[in-house]
């Protein structure tokens, strides 16, 4: 065929004629330029823009970067892209790190100590063309979904019977074999005190290796650590074990890695010297409200103050308060959380009647999961909660409190029976 | 103020030997009575006051291995040696000597190195179990102990481990009680000299006061001005998180139950 357009009479009569059968099938189309019946270019005045938030028809004037915003959280959800794939065939040599895995779950720390063994990976591979590879020891039972993103290259996770619960002794003996099947070239463990400074220490007395503890500065040539207490800065050649302090490197967040299982076989089966007993109850008012992992925290929606305390106890929560509740004089001033109060670090914060005034989200900005009770949807605590329910305060608590005392009998029938 | 004077909890015989460092006043770099050492040596105290060996590696002279006496000591032993120098050795060969019950030290050290390592590497040199941050000792009946173990937010776990064992003691344990005058200078200092190997490897590193870490940043990953300009101006967006309006409120509690029980804090 010819590259001439031609006119085509029919087509545009139909494309003229809005009420011509065939007439959706010429003109109207998605694209806001259309090659029109006479060969022009034609902008389509109907497409050009879009529908803003309250209904009005807004044009872009900017190319597109205006339209993703406007469709806010839907288009953050849409937009999220393919990281590229970072892969190790065959790695020649191996970083091993083994994460806290607080919950399940990698850790910010974690995270940050798996970007400081890629950074060392990265100086190894500019001296050598040797392929080096991050391989993560985990273990319990994995709630991580996240292992590629966080740059994991190589998995093992250990989660058989011997490993549930409090038993270093097996850990250590796990980590043992993959020092004997590896060799690899660095151990980084989180120096936390949620047990990776333990099993670390424990691993260098018995692998016969000096640690590094604290470090916060690591190449592959010096290692700058805290000595002294945190008062001192050692500047030391980089030992093959280290203990990283948190943000001790940037955590991987360009590319996407292949997190492939992996089996260990013939760890030997310690017979543990120490038995866990399990966790015991403890006071959680007794508990310093900074370090609080469950916080029950009552603000000006509270009116029956003896079900807010019953509530609490029958959870097993720690009590915290907003300032309003504190200078009422309702709750003692130790308890209030905010800018003038404590800032809190619990993994659930459950808000009752507090509106989320500034002062208090400061407090509990590093919460993860917040959960509001309160008769007002549109307060600030419920914009920033991952669970708000909408309703009266007392009515709730009731039902919850009504809850907790049906599980904790539940408990206590449970223990009987065990002890019967 | 008078303190209390804590009774020995159980009558036995325990051996116990509490290991004292000499600490370091954070602020003032003044050397003092280390503040888990001193804790250390009042659960030895608590346990069994008499058999108690409070010892000590290194340089006899130090002033603050009185404060460590004015607790009501009549002497603390003391391995005369090189501060610098590794202890392990020594430590580790009086240990074996003398082959106490329980072996109680700090978790780190508020001078030196502070790795925290020396419990671990005598509990391997010795062949016994390691139990780490220790808060109390409940009990010890028929050569088993039970222990209370401090967890991170303030949760406390219960062990069980036969003696003989080397533990760390935790910031959470009961604080060492005050230090007198008059005990502290009449306290006797048992000197035994011992051989010690120059730590070697320490020597070539280099010490500084703390630097200050910078603050980590946020960093903004934008290719064009109206990103960047959303990610300075935009206020933290709710993740969308789930609002229950017209439910009855069972309902809702039992969500807020639920939610509760998965994030596994109802113990
Ligand atoms: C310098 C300064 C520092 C401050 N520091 C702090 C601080 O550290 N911590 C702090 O908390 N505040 C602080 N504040 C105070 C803060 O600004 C707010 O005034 C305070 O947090 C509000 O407390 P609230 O949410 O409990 O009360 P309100 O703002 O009165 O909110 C009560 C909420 O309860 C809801 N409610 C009412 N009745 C019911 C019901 N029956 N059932 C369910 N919900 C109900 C309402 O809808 C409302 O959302 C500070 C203020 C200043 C000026």
């Amino acid at each position: 065929m010819s590259d001439i357009i031609r006119r085509d009479p029919r087509t545009e009569w139909i494309a003229r004629n809005r009420l011509h059968p065939l007439h959706g099938t010429v003109s109207v189309s998605d694209e806001v330029e259309v090659r029109g019946p006479s060969g022009l270019l034609r902008k389509n005045p109907h497409k050009v823009g879009f529908i803003g938030p309250n209904g009005i028809k807004r044009i872009d004037r900017l190319k597109g970067n205006a339209a993703a915003s406007g469709k806010g959280r839907k288009g953050g959800a849409a937009a999220e892209v393919q990281l590229p794939l970072h892969q190790v065939e065959n790695p020649d040599f191996y970083i091993v790190v083994v994460p806290d895995m607080v919950g399940g779950r990698l850790t910010g720390h974690d995270k940050d100590m798996i970007g400081q063994a890629h950074k060392l990976i990265n100086g190894l591979q500019s001296s050598s063309d040797e392929k080096g590879a991050v391989l993560a020891v985990c273990f319990g039972e994995s709630k991580e979904e996240g292992f590629d993103t966080a740059g994991v290259d190589r998995l093992l996770l250990l989660n058989g019977d011997e490993y549930q619960g409090y038993c270093p002794e097996q850990q250590l003996a796990a980590l043992v074999q993959v020092e004997n099947t590896y060799q690899p070239k660095h151990w980084l463990f989180p120096d936390s005190v949620n047990g990776g400074a333990d099993l670390g220490s424990r691993l260098a007395a018995r692998i016969n290796e000096r640690p590094a503890v604290q470090a916060w500065l690591v190449d592959n040539s010096t290692t700058l650590s805290r000595g002294a207490g945190g008062t001192t800065d050692i500047t030391r050649g980089t030992p093959r074990l280290l203990m990283l302090a948190e943000e001790c490197a940037e955590p991987i967040d360009e590319t996407r890695h292949e997190a492939l299982d992996i089996e260990l076989e013939h760890i030997p089966t310690v017979i543990a010297q120490l038995q866990d007993q399990g966790q015991v109850a403890v006071d959680p008012n007794a508990i310093p409200l900074g370090e609080a992992e469950f916080i029950l925290s009552a603000g000006n929606g509270i009116h029956n103050w003896d079900q807010f305390h019953a509530t609490a106890t029958a959870l097993g929560a720690t009590e915290g308060a907003s300032r309003v509740a504190v200078d009422d004089g309702f709750m003692p001033r130790f308890r209030q959380v905010g800018a003038t109060g404590t800032w809190v670090t619990a993994r659930v914060y459950l808000a009752v009647g507090i509106s989320g005034a500034i002062q208090h989200m400061q407090g509990i900005g590093q919460c993860d999961k917040i959960i509001a009770i309160n008769t007002d949807a549109g307060c600030d605590m419920v914009k920033g909660a991952a669970l708000s329910t909408i309703g009266d305060s007392e009515e709730i608590l009731a039902e919850l409190n009504k809850l907790a005392e049906n599980f904790r009998q539940q408990q206590a029938d449970g223990s009987d029976q065990d002890a019967a | 103020m008078q303190h209390k004077q804590t009774e020995q909890r159980f009558a036995n015989d325990l051996n116990i030997v509490s290991l004292i460092s000499v600490g370091k006043h954070p602020q003032s770099g003044r050397e003092r009575r280390a503040e888990q050492d001193g804790r250390a040596v009042e659960l030895g105290m608590s346990l069994n006051a008499e058999n108690l060996t409070v010892l000590h590696a290194g340089d006899p002279q130090q002033n603050a291995l009185r404060s460590y006496a004015g607790m009501g000591l009549n002497s603390i032993r003391v391995l005369e040696m090189d501060p610098a120098a590794d202890a392990i050795a020594p430590l580790s060969s009086y240990l074996k000597q003398h082959s106490p019950d329980i072996v109680l030290a700090g978790v780190r050290a508020e001078s030196g190195e502070s790795s925290g390592m020396v419990p671990y590497q005598l509990a391997e040199q010795l062949g016994w179990p390691l139990v780490s941050r220790i808060a109390d000792i409940i009990s010890v009946e028929g050569g088993v102990a039970e222990i209370l173990q401090a967890l991170p937010r303030g949760q406390r776990r219960a062990l069980k481990v036969r003696l003989p064992f080397v533990a760390s003691v935790d910031n959470a344990a009961q604080e060492a009680r005050q230090s007198a005058f008059g005990p502290a200078s009449r306290a006797a200092l048992d000197l035994q000299s011992t051989q010690s190997t120059t730590d070697v490897i320490r020597d070539e590193w280099s010490e500084a006061p703390a630097r200050k870490r910078p603050k980590r940043l946020k960093k903004v990953k934008a290719t064009t001005a109206a990103e960047r300009f959303k990610a300075a101006t935009a206020k933290a967006q709710s993740d969308g998180g789930k609002v229950m309006k017209n439910e009855p409120a069972a309902e809702q509690a039992q969500a807020i139950f639920d939610l509760l029980l998965e994030e596994g804090v109802l113990r």
